[in-house]
């Protein structure tokens, strides 16, 4: 009975994610049909776009990690100590509407508020010194940017989890913390974020996969400013100009088997650190 | 959350293509036995088939040209496509041929791009697939018809003496002038580079805030200016790229850009910024640019807007003591596949879009086909919008462009707006930012395969 209830996902699986996979290593090790070893890959690394690309992907899932980590425990912790059961469930939902946008739809309204000329924050973008819809998108800037709109359409459902998660810590635990004497600091420090871990790296893992594969908000970005947010800034963007642009599907294949390498190490440092696969 | 799911979402939908990729490429490499080598028309043909439709895309603006087409010939088959047209980067003709050469099948018979440089890959076969652009003077058109484009027209789609598309319209860049303006601050229009920088300097001081044009879209950097200019920043000879910052032509330019970004008469506003309507559609006194600056700027009320009578073109301005030469923005490009099963009706539909009556009467700019654009002229004089010489300055335009720019298969564009954009928005000099702008061309055409001088 098991095994029929997981055929459908087992067979989308191999359809579309080991075989797409086995087909992309097959690639990656060949040119027009014969064995290259390393060369797709040196021929990548050596690609004056590449180590930007790196760079700026890199820097970006620095930035956004830290600040998703941290910013929904908190505001997990808080909207779960909100004492009021109304207001609780209508933060959460709150929090929980930009992630119903998708992807590209949500760039769009981004390009308005990031466009001092039209933006309905138009103040705070002057107020940093960007006067025109040009430096606001500046490379220097993008990270910071990329983070901001991920954060907005991601974190609510997140924080709706972490919700449910702490909702699931026993009820004598916190009470006992409460008898020791431990304030709401103290408990979410010492309790709520020490039986969260699983929680916050399963967050991390996931967030991770999604950050690596950049692509859909650098290149409607690249679009709308015609060109000066460069069509190469993301790892994902350069593998897609490879393949559709230089033809050069061996080489694109390259960079994509090197993105899931780093995802795989990311992610196995995350499930190792995070106990995800502890039985209790 | 559910951000995740999209990207997984879009990760299986990615891959899925690549499966499917996969699978037609096994199925393609035997899949092309029915060829048959027609030295007729200079290229392998499939066999030809006069019953068959043809497939023909596009862009919007080239609809209801088609569209006449099946009107004036209802008896042609024949399928009209819309897409994007392969506008602004979106590089969508190169990918979706790249797709089509994967899978063996489904190109279409004729494609309409709005890009002048797409010969440099259409021409050459890839990944063992015959190149997609058929080649068009040896045996598909007589030479009676060819003769017919402007000088020059059709030298981006020609290679080693085989021509690969037929140029829709031209857009050399002239100077466009606003006469209201002029008359009042009692100047004339600029006739040199050197008249254009020294008028400034007078606007400048006398009437602060008017101005004389923008370099905040890169095609006005590169095509309009630099390659007007005659810099050969953009030059490919062969399989040979280069790209000289230190000739005479390029700093002068560069001097002239930075002297004016300095006196303020030429802005960093993008020209489809709704902002640029805004602050400069009743300031701005003169611009170089292309034909279609008509249509695009002043008679739309989209943009400026302006009344008619007020606004004129003179012939474009060069280098006193230099060659009387221009640049060219742009101009789309009809192309025939090389893999199409019926050349009857792809030679009717082509010969239809160049030189009809209905071709000069649906075209938004300046067709290149001679006969087509001598009455779209005619009828765009007669409307009585442009004061002045419109006719003679825009064909003096038309057959001097200069023909010292590269049509290699990136464009000038990319590192334009990827260097020099962002950096005079922090406050940099085109001289600042020169050697950055000149490494970044540099590096696409290594990357995409060229030797670099």
């Amino acid at each position: 009975m098991g095994y029929a209830f997981s055929s459908g996902y087992g067979l989308l699986l191999v359809l579309f994610g080991v075989l797409p996979t086995l087909y992309a290593i097959y690639l990656a090790f060949t040119k027009n049909g014969a064995f290259a070893g390393l060369e797709n890959f040196t021929h990548v690394f050596a690609d004056y776009r590449f180590l930007p690309a790196v760079e700026h992907v890199a820097l970006y899932l620095f930035i956004w990690l830290i600040l998703l980590v941290v910013v929904v425990v908190i505001l997990a912790l808080i909207v779960h100590g909100l004492r009021r059961r109304w207001l609780s469930a209508s933060v959460r939902f709150l929090y929980y509407i930009p992630g119903a946008l998708a992807g590209a739809s949500s760039v769009m309204l981004w390009l308005f508020v990031l466009d001092p000329e039209v933006s309905p924050v138009s103040g705070i973008l002057r107020g940093l010194g960007l006067s025109s819809f040009v430096q606001t998108v500046s490379v220097q800037n993008l990270p910071v940017v990329f983070t901001v709109i991920a954060f907005w359409t991601g974190a609510g459902g997140w924080i709706v989890i972490m919700y449910g998660a702490l909702n699931n810590i026993s009820l004598e635990v916190m009470e006992a913390a409460r008898i020791d004497g431990a304030g709401p600091i103290k408990t979410a420090w010492f309790i709520q974020i020490p039986l969260l871990r699983k929680w916050i790296s399963y967050m991390g893992i996931m967030s991770l996969a999604a950050g690596t594969q950049l692509f859909v908000e650098p290149r409607v970005l690249s679009q709308a400013s015609r060109g000066v947010v460069p069509p190469d800034y993301s790892l994902n963007q350069l593998a897609y100009l490879y393949a559709f642009n230089q033809g050069d599907f061996n080489g694109s294949a390259a960079i994509s088997l090197v993105l899931l390498v780093v995802a795989l190490g990311l992610a196995a440092f995350f499930v190792f650190r995070g106990g995800l696969f502890e039985r209790d | 959350m559910a951000s995740q799911h999209r990207r997984i979402k879009r990760t299986l939908a990615a891959t899925a293509a690549v499966a499917a990729l996969a699978i037609l490429t096994a199925c393609s490499s035997a899949g092309t036995g029915s060829a048959a080598n027609d030295s007729k028309y200079g290229f392998t043909t499939a066999k030809q088939d006069s019953k068959s439709a043809i497939t023909v895309w596009v862009d919007a603006a080239r609809e209801p040209l088609a569209k006449a087409f099946v009107a004036a010939n209802p008896d042609t088959p024949i399928k009209i496509q819309t897409y994007d047209g392969n506008a602004g980067g979106s590089d969508s003709f190169k990918t979706k041929m790249a797709l089509f050469d994967q899978s063996g099948s489904g190109w279409p018979d004729v494609v309409f791009s709005t890009q002048t440089n797409d010969t440099s890959w259409a021409a050459k076969s890839a990944n063992g697939t015959q190149a997609f652009a058929a080649p068009l003077n040896k045996g598909l058109f007589p030479a009676s018809f060819l003769n017919g484009f402007t000088a020059g027209a059709e030298s981006p789609m020609t290679v080693n003496g085989t021509v690969y598309g037929l140029r829709n319209d031209l857009a050399p860049v002239v100077l466009w002038y606003n006469k209201k303006l002029l008359d009042q601050f009692g100047y004339t229009a600029p006739t040199t580079w050197q008249e254009y920088e020294a008028l400034s300097d007078k606007l400048a001081a006398d009437h602060p805030g008017y101005i004389l044009g923008s370099v905040g879209d890169a095609f006005t950097g590169t095509y309009v200016y630099y390659w007007g200019a005659q810099a050969p920043i953009f030059q490919l000879k062969g399989n040979t790229f280069s790209s000289d910052f230190t000739d005479k032509h390029t700093t002068a330019m560069t001097d002239l850009i930075d002297h004016m970004l300095a006196n303020k008469t030429l802005v960093q506003d993008s020209l489809f910024s709704a902002d640029f309507v805004k602050k400069y559609a009743s300031k701005l006194v003169a611009i170089p640019g292309p034909a279609w600056y008509a249509g695009a700027l002043f008679q739309n009320a989209q943009s400026l807007n302006n009344p008619a009578g007020e606004i004129g073109a003179a012939n474009p301005l060069y280098w006193d003591g230099d060659a009387k030469v221009t640049g060219n923005v742009g101009g789309g490009v009809w192309y025939a596949s090389s893999h199409s099963a019926n050349y009857a009706a792809v030679k009717k539909f082509l010969t239809f879009v160049i030189s009809s009556p209905d071709a000069a009467k649906l075209a938004s700019g300046l067709p290149a086909y001679s006969s087509t654009a001598d009455t779209w002229l005619t009828a765009q004089t007669s409307s009585g919008y442009f004061t002045g010489d419109f006719k003679g300055a825009i064909s003096t335009a038309a057959s001097s462009v200069w023909k010292g720019w590269g049509f290699p298969s990136f464009s000038p564009e990319t590192a334009y707006a990827k260097v020099v954009v962002p950096g005079l928005a922090a406050g940099k000099t085109i001289a600042d930012l020169s050697p950055a702008w000149q490494a970044e061309m540099k590096n696409e055409a290594q990357v995409q395969g060229y030797t670099v001088k």
